[in-house]
């Protein structure tokens, strides 16, 4: 299960209205081992393209010290679709390389850059094998130590 | 003093867990043969026909060796060589 606080689900969405017709791509990263989807991180899509979505490799470096030193992972990597249903691609599951996350697809298809809906799902990836899982919104998360007791399980 | 290369998540089960290992050689080829012979089977992971694979990234000293030379781009001791698969997909 993903359990996401709302601003950070509702930051998704808006990534993705915003960048609709083009995919819309991001991270949110948390502290290593704790579930806990805790810092937004949207990057650029650099294939600017409504069938595929790339981070830039220069961005892609950058993150990854990043959360390196802030002893984070990526929680959830996020897409969207936008114009086929919020469920991973062949070329998704092929290129999904972080076992641990939570991959987000987000579907713009039925014009939610006119307010239409947004699909928001969740899945693991692990090996080529995709496994939907259900998708908990939370309230902000008010304390850290809701985030630190999570860590420790 | 060798020449740090740090191993993404998703190629740690051929270190062992390993995050960061130790490399060798004087061009980013002959590290990933150098790799390839205390880690067998990463090299096909790194490099297709020749080349790296497209949705591979690799950096000496954050530069992308896509434009410094691919597999030609020199390495030397006190570099630091960093692996990362693209994060990428399509509709």
């Amino acid at each position: 299960m993903l359990t996401i606080d709302q601003a950070t689900y509702d930051a998704i969405i808006a990534h993705a209205r915003k960048d609709h017709p083009d995919e819309a791509c991001g991270v949110v990263a948390g502290p290593i081992g704790s579930d806990v989807p805790a810092r937004f991180i949207p990057m650029l899509n650099a294939a600017m393209s409504p069938t595929f979505y790339e981070f830039d490799s220069v961005d892609l470096l950058k993150l990854y010290r990043e959360m390196d030193d802030n002893d984070e992972e990526p929680v959830v990597v996020y897409h969207s679709h936008t114009s086929t249903e919020a469920y991973p691609s062949r070329t998704d599951i092929d290129l999904a390389s972080e076992p641990s996350a939570h991959y987000v697809l987000v579907s713009t298809r039925d014009g939610a850059h006119e307010g239409g809906p947004v699909e928001f799902r969740s899945y693991r990836i692990v090996d080529g094998e995709v496994t939907e899982e259900e998708v908990r919104v939370a309230p902000a998360y008010t304390d850290t130590a809701a985030i630190e007791e999570k860590a420790e399980h | 003093m060798a020449i740090e290369v740090r191993i993404p998540t998703i190629l740690r089960t051929y270190t062992g867990g390993e995050r960061a290992v130790d490399g060798g050689g004087s061009s980013v080829g002959e590290l990933i043969d150098k790799l390839e012979a205390s880690y067998e089977g990463i090299k096909e992971r790194l490099v297709e026909d020749e080349s790296v694979r497209r949705f591979v990234n690799i950096y000496v000293n954050d530069e992308d060796i896509r434009f410094t030379g691919g597999l030609d781009t020199g390495v030397a001791d006190g570099d630091t060589v960093v692996i990362l698969p693209a994060v990428a997909g399509g509709s």
